[in-house]
Formats: structure tokens, sequence, C-alpha cells
């Protein structure tokens, strides 16, 4: 009866949205009066997931889950909770969990609710609250199946330290991934992905051009930052659609986000709103990103920016 | 090819999210409707395959006869047929089984559907609806090449894209990347005059069940003021950072 995480990792490292699955799990396992139970997928070390409140891990070792698979990943989750006899299962918010969420919801014929930010409100009956209209809004929503997939939003539960006492145990389930073959993956390895990041600096037509965009890469280096961009930028080509942030682009939720040279369209804000501290650099102080950010700076990127990144550099020097 | 395109019927991206009926409900006053822009880029690209591949296109909608403006603007476009579900959608799952029961009776090849909508932002329909159609199934899909009854199709992931083959039938959740910004279609006189005369099919729902109810919305606390600082003091926005806002 625990409650059942899949804790995410890349290449037999835990991703730190594992730790916040894992601290989500711990609060509602708490509620319900039981333990959480953490199933991962080819990693060798799993005791940091004890810090987070998890007291066993089935831990699955194969070759033929080296690639993610939706279909075969869902299917072993579906078993891990069957043999716990689980009736919630927590995952991520990241690309490959909302990926397997809706399929393992059909196979335990359970309610996925998406978007999660709160601890349920009551747990009988089961209401949690969730974003919608791309952050305009909460929805509470209650849950009426037997088993329920959640999927928590990315940086919105956070890390909660619980230490306890772990135990982990090899789980062989019958992998079965169908038809569809992931023929080739293309990351980049020496760069944060814009889910990962603690910061984000993001431009927009104020850079003038594709040619600017060092000054946006390279504050992002000082900051270990992902590189973000507005919705005209990446229509007009200057950046990839991957960096495209906003309500038609990615959701963004990080600790800091940095806009330079957006003005805060409506779709825009919506999609970065979820994010804890938002900063502007305009030079346009009628702009209406000013209104949705905590700290602006009313002036010329080509100015700001650079000054910046050297303060940054001296600050990081003694920091 | 057989294609059906799933489409959703949501609020424009610039409207004001307001609440009614104690905040239980979405208030559609003033509002303006669109065709969800995930779906349009999938319908797009649909669009694509009838041209070039000669497929047939089908798009399909679950929802009340509010609806039907934003099915005859997919008609406009280019779609052949379009199919509504009499039913004001109250869960992912119920949708899910609606379209399903489409796409089964349709013997459809491809189902495209988008990513997620952007009113609920579930995330869920697309994927469910591969799973009880036991279908091949890629989510966040950015390119699409079908041959034959394979399919070639570009996923994106986190912080990459991975390449996928697999063969038909396949469901799609699409997103912008199937095609640009700059293909997508304003349906002009001739189309919008065709529209009216194509068959735009209402069908009752078959009594899926459903999982979940939404209870009541609210709305984030409003913001308070932003703290400017001088262009001239950006010692003064690292301290701000760092001792204030603690993200640095």
């Amino acid at each position: 009866m625990s409650v059942l995480i899949y804790a995410e990792s890349d290449n037999g490292s835990l991703r730190k949205g594992a730790f916040e699955v894992a601290s989500y799990a711990k609060g509602v396992a708490d509620a319900l009066g039981t333990t959480v139970t953490a199933l991962t997928v080819n990693v060798s070390d799993v005791s940091e997931l004890g810090n987070y409140g998890v007291s066993k891990v089935l831990q699955v070792s194969d070759n033929a889950l080296t690639k993610f698979q939706a279909k075969a990943y869902s299917s072993i989750i579906e078993q891990a909770a069957k043999a716990e006899q689980s009736k919630v299962v927590v995952l991520s918010s990241s690309t490959n969990s909302k990926y397997a969420a809706p399929l393992l919801g059909v196979a335990l014929n359970a309610a996925v609710v998406s978007n999660v930010v709160s601890l349920p409100k009551s747990t009988s009956p089961f209401v949690v609250e969730r974003t919608a209209f791309t952050n305009k809004a909460f929805q509470e929503t209650q849950i009426n199946s037997d088993v329920k997939v959640i999927c928590v939003s990315n940086n919105s539960y956070g890390l909660k330290e619980t230490s306890v006492s772990i135990e982990a145990e090899a789980f062989s389930p019958s992998v079965n991934g169908g038809s569809l073959e992931v023929v080739s993956i293309d990351k980049a390895t020496d760069k944060v992905s814009i889910a990962d990041a603690e910061v984000v600096v993001s431009g927009g037509r104020g850079l003038k051009g594709p040619e600017n965009w060092h000054l946006i890469e390279d504050l992002a280096t000082v900051l270990g930052a992902a590189t973000a961009c507005s919705k005209p930028v990446s229509d007009m080509g200057w950046r990839p659609h991957s960096e495209h942030v906003g309500q038609t682009g990615k959701p963004v939720a990080t600790n800091l986000y940095i806009a330079v040279g957006i003005s805060g369209a409506i779709q825009h804000l919506a999609g970065i709103n979820a994010s804890k501290v938002k900063v502007v650099v305009n030079t346009d102080p009628e702009a209406p990103f000013f209104k949705a950010a905590d700290y602006g700076v009313v002036g010329d990127a080509f100015e700001v920016v650079p000054q910046l990144i050297e303060k940054l550099k001296a600050f990081k020097s003694t920091n | 090819m057989k294609i059906l395109v799933c489409i959703s019927h949501v609020p424009d991206t610039t409207s004001k999210i307001n609440f009614t009926d104690d905040d239980t409900k979405f208030d559609t006053n003033g509002v303006s409707f669109v065709i969800n822009p995930n779906d349009e880029f999938g319908l797009t690209r649909a669009m694509w395959f009838k041209e070039k591949q000669g497929a047939s296109v089908d798009v399909v909608n679950v929802g009340g006869p509010d609806t039907e403006p934003t099915i005859r603007k997919c008609l406009a476009i280019g779609a052949d047929n379009a199919i509504r579900v009499n039913a004001n959608p109250t869960d992912s799952l119920f949708v899910a089984q609606e379209l399903a029961s489409v796409a089964k009776n349709g013997g459809y090849d491809l189902v495209i559907a988008g990513r997620e909508s952007i009113d609920y932002n579930g995330g869920v329909v697309p994927g469910m609806l591969a799973a009880l159609l036991d279908a091949n199934f890629v989510n966040t899909c950015i390119s699409l090449e079908v041959e034959g009854t394979s399919a070639t199709a570009i996923r994106e992931i986190d912080g990459g894209k991975e390449t996928i083959k697999a063969t038909l039938p396949l469901v799609i959740g699409g997103q912008k990347g199937l095609v640009e910004e700059s293909d997508l279609r304003i349906p002009n006189m001739r189309g919008i005059m065709m529209a009216r005369k194509k068959p735009l099919s209402v069908v009752e729902p078959t009594g899926s069940a459903s999982q979940s109810e939404p209870s009541s919305f609210s709305k984030p606390a409003p913001k308070g003021s932003v703290t400017l600082v001088s262009a001239d003091n950006l010692d003064e926005l690292i301290n701000l950072l760092h001792k204030e806002a603690k993200v640095i």
C-alpha cells in the first residue's frame, strides 16, 4: 500500500526531480499513514533517496531499458505499483514522465493528474491543487479513482529532507516496449537544459539579432544557467524552437529567471510565471514585464548585460 | 492514409482568465475561442500529408454546439470531414475514451493530437488515447514523416531530441516544430465557403466514465510591485539577488 515513485535518472545518476518527487510522496505517505517506495532503473547508488523519505527501493537493472521508452517504462512502473499494491503513484513533470504517465494511467485504471503543486488538501475525498490556464489559475481537482497517478509540477514543492532508513532490493519486471524504436538521441551534454536549470537567462527582440546572443550565453555561463528566448525570437529563426518559453513553448519554473529585451506579452508571462524570482532588463520602462518582475533594470541590454557579467564574475569569485 | 486530428476549442492565448459560479466554472464572457495551438500545428502537418501524399483528413472535437465555429475553421483550413462528440468534457479519460471510440470506428492510420490543450494543460489525452487504441505513441513530437506504414518522428526531450521509428497505427502528441508558425494557414474565402458544405456529423457520447473532477478554481495572489535598480548600480541588483531573494 506504499506510495510509489518513479525516481528518474540520467546515465545512472538520479535527477534532482527524483528528490522532489520523493519529498512530495513522503508528504502524501504521511497523510495516508504509509511509506514511500521508489522504482529506479539502472541506478547503482540509490542511498540518497533515503534523505528524502524513501524507505524502500525497487532497483531494476536491465540493458533493454538504457534508452527511455514510454511503453516499456510505464509497464515496469505498472508492475511495481501492482507488486506494492500502491494506491498513489507519483511522477515528475519531466518530458519523459509526462510521456509515460497516461499510458500508466490506462494500465492501472487510474486518473492521471498533472502539474500538481500541493499535497492533498484532503485524502478522502482525495483533492489536490494543480495549475491550469498556463499558470494563470489554480484548479482543485478531486480524484475519484481507486489508484491515482500524480505528476508533480517541477520546482513547485521543493526538496524536503527527511532521513529514513532505506532498504533496496532487486526488481526484475518483464520488459516489453512494443514495436516502437528509439533510433538516436541528440542531447547536448555540456549545457544545462531548461527543465533542469536553477537559473534561466532569456533573450527577446531587444537583442536586435542572433549575432548578439553571446550576451545571453555569457551571462548564462556565469550563472550556470540555461538559455531561453521569447516567441518572436524563435519564430524569426534567431534561436531554435526548443528554447522558446511561454504559453505555446516550454513552461519555466526556475528559482531565477532573467529576461533581457523581452517586453512581456501575456503569453510569455504565463509560461514563466511559476519561476520564483524574475528579473527584467529593458529599455522601455512601460514594458509589461516590469509589472510581473521582482527586480527590474531600465536600461540598454548592450550596456547593462556586459557590466552585469563582469560584476557577477567578481561576485562569484568571492562567494 | 487516413488521418484523424483531435481538436480542442480553447480560449485565445490573450484571454483574461476569470471564473464564475462561486469559482467552479471558467467564465467565457468576452473570451474568444480558437483552435488549440498545439492541435493547429498538427492539423497543418496533416494538410501537408493530404496535399503531398493524398491522405484524407478528418477532425474530431469533444464538446457542445458552441465549439462548431472552431470545427468549421478546421474545415475551412482544408480538413475533409468533421465529427463532434456531443458532450462537455469532464476529464482526460472521458475525452480519451470518446476519441478512441471515434478513432476505432473510422479505422484511422494516424491520429494527431496536440501535446496539451492550453486551457487545462493536462497533457494526458494523447497518451491515454494511444493506450486505449493499443497504438504506438510519440509525445512532444516536433517532426513527422510517413512512408507506407512506417513513420519517422522526432521527439523533444529535456535538453535535446530523439529520433523514433514506429509503425502505423500511430498516435502523435504534437507541438510547434511539426510545422513552423509561418506555415499556419488563415482560411481564405473559398475555404470558408466550402467549409459550410462539408460534413460535420454530430455523434452522441458512448457514456464513458470519468475519474476526476475539478472542484474549484482560484487565481494566483496579486504580485507585489517591482524593485527598480538603476542601470548604474548593478552591484545593488547582485546584492538583492544574493541577500534578499537568495537565488545566487
